[in-house]
């Protein structure tokens, strides 16, 4: 089948990867990228549309290419990404209702595949230790890119009842982590003493940047299957993630951690939002049983080994231990060992 | 392998060391020099004389050591290593003590005696073994020191693009694989007045932290944290249990060995220890030492700390996606269907039983098709007998109940000690739900039948245990 697919957010680093990757793909004849600026990255065999999907040009696009299959990725996780809370917040709702309007003239649509998040689903003390895709939150995001998340899927859902000869595949991704890509976790946990919510140890889930590539591809490739969630296997907490990037934490009490929160965010350091902040306190984490049932997709990273890529990346470890690679590291387990060794002898049976 | 290669030189040495027992000591001094020296240096950070006292010590150790997989899977050699007491040091280092020290003679020589069939293979081994860890200890020594220019700012930082830090971690590592050395040595010091066992426990707290520093542990979807659950909340619940409320546990036998099930428990106690008690108790007790994965309150995962300790020993919310996600698993789920109505029940009510809830547990066990275990804890509503209940208060702060007890809070935090009642937790004969099939929970009247077969189960067994009690304290 001859397939024309177009990616929006094409120059954002997840967008890129996966125009990339899709590259590689025989069965997709045509990509076509589209993003506000220029990618600063190669997009494989894509070609670049300079166009803002908030705007009606859109729709030209859609139609006068026949596109037959959108995957839209352009919705932004972080405020300093796009400029501010206010545009982030336009580009992601607004260019999502435009974009599917588009998506509803264009006869040619068959295919339409989102990426959202596992944000949706909030944080709470009140949540089920594993959420599946019928559950609902329990306390709803309050803001941020969860908040639009909830809306994005929202207008996607109306699409699906207008449309309902288009197959439908909404990915809800949890925290993408990795060696290159930038979002408000790895800035939060690339901090030189990472605060953390005192007395409590939310539960973290993780999916590598490449795995979030292969999904989409898995996705796009196989019949509509409606809501999956995509995430690592295991769990990792907040503390013990702070211990694999071998950054030492400061437990600080509830109350101070809005502040706290603020204080990074205005200070530049993090771009974080409550909701990180909400999830570091009571932790989140998704069931990934249709990911394999259905879409049969496998992530290639277990929830650690996303974050270990990720923790090995980080600079001036005053404090690491996780990395086993660096010449430091070698000596010192080459000395504990030894030691070890000489340990082993001490005793007998 | 490149430790291989000077194994035979030392192999030599070993062989001579093996030959005669008096000759250890010297033997020992004989072969280890380097490696003291190495060990001194490289625990720069601290205690360098109890490494290079276990040094030398292994040196000596060494030569009748039954062989051990030295340094490929050093964990498990560790682990093993550390079930075995270590009775003979002691007398070696102290050779005055050596003549009326009479446990360790005699067995030394009958551990030589086992071993003496396929002794050379073995010698061998450890031959290897040893040299390949005073090669590696050298080479940690160079290391360390080039690692930490603060100490030896002269030594030549690697051409290496990446940058050498401190390597604070590194250091701290190491120190800690040193300190589970030296406490080693200081444990087995100490084992002669104190048990051999602290020598373990030393060792294996010092391993414990270790872990923790690097984040080297599990955690499972629920949050359940073995290793602290093992390692910290137990051993700190554990003389609470034993001395303290002198727990006695009866019917273990009605926990299956494996698989899923339910236990139904009462609950009491203004606090709620039952629950964390009988978890300990069925992992004390149980030949399998299964974990009970208790299900708990929203308000318990709303408390810092509280929540935390809760999530880490294996709690998780009381919601069905979450009880039938645990019992399909097969894992043996606790729950205190009274809830807050059952702990912060006045004195005078104590012993009887509450509302069960909504009968969400019987048909979530229905669903899942798991034996239902009622669970009778006796004791639990002494330990802080609540004769009052500040209630403006409570609402005030959120909280389900503010307790008085005779002695909280007249006697300010000394009024949080439990009162040290004696507690029987009696298991009763499993309630089988498998048999009625998966659509049973969709019978509400059923549900309704079980559930309440399950209270009075569990209220009967509360009135005929209290009956046997001899006293609330004995």
């Amino acid at each position: 089948m001859a397939r024309t697919v177009l990616i929006t957010g094409v120059s954002r680093h997840l967008g890129g990867a996966f125009a990339r990757r899709l590259s590689a793909e025989e069965d997709v004849t045509r990509i076509i990228g589209v993003d506000v600026v220029p990618p600063r990255h190669g997009i494989g065999r894509a070609e670049f549309v300079r166009a803002d999907i908030r705007s009606p040009l859109i729709a030209r696009i859609v139609s006068d290419n026949e596109v037959d299959t959108v995957v839209h990725m352009g919705v932004i996780a972080t405020p300093a990404a796009s400029g501010g809370r206010v545009s982030q917040k336009e580009i992601n709702v607004i260019g999502t209702m435009q974009l599917l309007a588009a998506c509803q003239k264009a006869e040619s649509l068959q295919r339409l595949v989102v990426k959202s998040t596992s944000a949706v689903y909030g944080s709470s003390p009140k949540d089920p230790a594993m959420f599946k895709e019928e559950f609902s939150a329990r306390r709803l995001p309050s803001g941020g890119w969860g908040r639009d998340s909830v809306e994005v899927e929202g207008y996607v859902r109306g699409f699906a009842r207008r449309r309902p000869d288009v197959g439908i595949t909404m990915l809800r991704f949890a925290n993408v982590i990795g060696p290159r890509i930038r979002t408000a976790m790895t800035d939060y946990f690339s901090l030189p003493l990472i605060p953390l919510p005192l007395g409590y140890d939310g539960r973290l889930q993780f999916v590598h940047e490449d795995d979030v590539g292969e999904a989409l591809t898995t996705a796009l490739l196989q019949d509509a299957v409606g809501t999956v969630n995509i995430a690592g296997d295991g769990i990792i907490t907040a503390t013990q993630a702070a211990n694999l990037a071998g950054r030492p934490f400061l437990s600080i009490p509830h109350q101070g951690s809005g502040t706290i929160g603020g204080l990074l965010q205005r200070s530049g350091l993090v771009d974080s939002s409550p909701d990180q902040i909400t999830l570091l306190t009571f932790g989140r984490g998704v069931d990934t049983t249709k990911m394999r049932a259905e879409l049969g997709f496998e992530p290639r990273y277990t929830t650690r080994e996303a974050f270990e890529s990720f923790a090995a990346r980080l600079t001036h470890r005053r404090f690491f231990l996780g990395g086993r690679k660096q010449p430091s590291w070698l000596a010192a387990h080459a000395a504990e060992r030894a030691i070890a060794a000489i340990d082993l002898t001490g005793k007998k049976d | 392998m490149a430790e291989k290669k000077p194994a035979k030189k030392s192999a030599a040495k070993k062989s001579t060391a093996k030959t005669a027992p008096t000759k250890k000591a010297t033997a020992a001094k004989g072969t280890t020099p380097a490696k003291k020296a190495g060990a001194k240096r490289a625990s720069t950070t601290s205690t360098p004389t109890a490494v290079a006292t276990a040094a030398e010590r292994a040196g000596g150790e060494r030569a009748r050591r039954r062989s051990t997989p030295l340094l490929s899977g050093s964990e498990e050699g560790r682990a093993q290593a550390r079930r075995t007491p270590a009775r003979r040091t002691p007398a070696r280092r102290t050779p005055a003590r050596r003549a009326p020290a009479r446990p360790t003679a005699p067995t030394l020589r009958v551990v030589e005696g086992e071993g003496g069939g396929d002794a050379a293979p073995r010698r061998r081994e450890r031959a290897r073994a040893s040299s390949a860890g005073a090669a590696a200890l050298q080479g940690a020594v160079r290391s360390v020191e080039a690692e930490s220019p603060s100490e030896t700012p002269t030594s030549t930082t690697p051409s290496s693009g990446t940058t050498l830090a401190p390597g604070v971690a590194e250091l701290l590592s190491v120190a800690l694989s040193a300190g589970q050395v030296a406490s080693r040595s200081i444990g087995s010091a100490m084992s002669q007045a104190a048990g051999e066992d602290l020598e373990r426990r030393l060792g294996d707290v010092l391993a414990f932290l270790r872990r923790r520093v690097q984040g080297d542990y599990v955690v499972d979807d629920f949050g359940f944290d073995e290793d602290f659950t093992i390692h910290t909340a137990f051993p700190l619940l554990r003389p609470l249990k034993d001395r303290w409320f002198r727990v006695e546990v009866r019917g273990i036998e009605n926990i299956p060995a494996e698989g899923g099930a339910l236990v139904v428990s009462n609950h009491s106690g203004t606090v709620a220890i039952d629950s964390v008690i009988t978890q300990l108790a069925i992992y004390d007790e149980h030949p399998q030492r299964r974990f009970l994965r208790m299900l708990g309150a929203d308000l318990v995962f709303q408390m810092p700390l509280v929540g935390d300790f809760a999530r880490k020993t294996g709690a998780t919310l009381a919601t069905n996606p979450d009880a039938e996600r645990l019992m399909s698993n097969g894992e043996l789920v606790g729950v205190w269907p009274e809830g807050f109505k059952g702990v912060g029940k006045p004195f005078r009510e104590r012993y009887k039983l509450q509302r069960f809830g909504r009968g969400g547990f019987v048909s979530a066990a229905m669903r899942s098709e798991v034996p239902i275990i009622p669970c009778s804890v006796v004791g639990a509503e002494e330990v802080y007998p609540m004769i009052g209940n500040l209630k403006t208060l409570a609402r005030l702060l959120g909280a389900p109940y503010a307790p008085v007890t005779p002695t909280f809070p007249l006697l300010g935090p000394l009024g949080l000690i439990p009162l040290p009642s004696k507690w029987i937790i009696e298991f009763s004969p499993p309630v089988d739900t498998a048999s009625l099939g998966k659509d049973a929970a969709e019978d509400p009247a059923l549900v309704f039948d079980l559930t309440d077969q399950v209270r009075e189960t569990i209220q009967q067994t509360l009135y005929s245990v209290l009956m046997t009690r001899r006293s609330v304290f004995f």
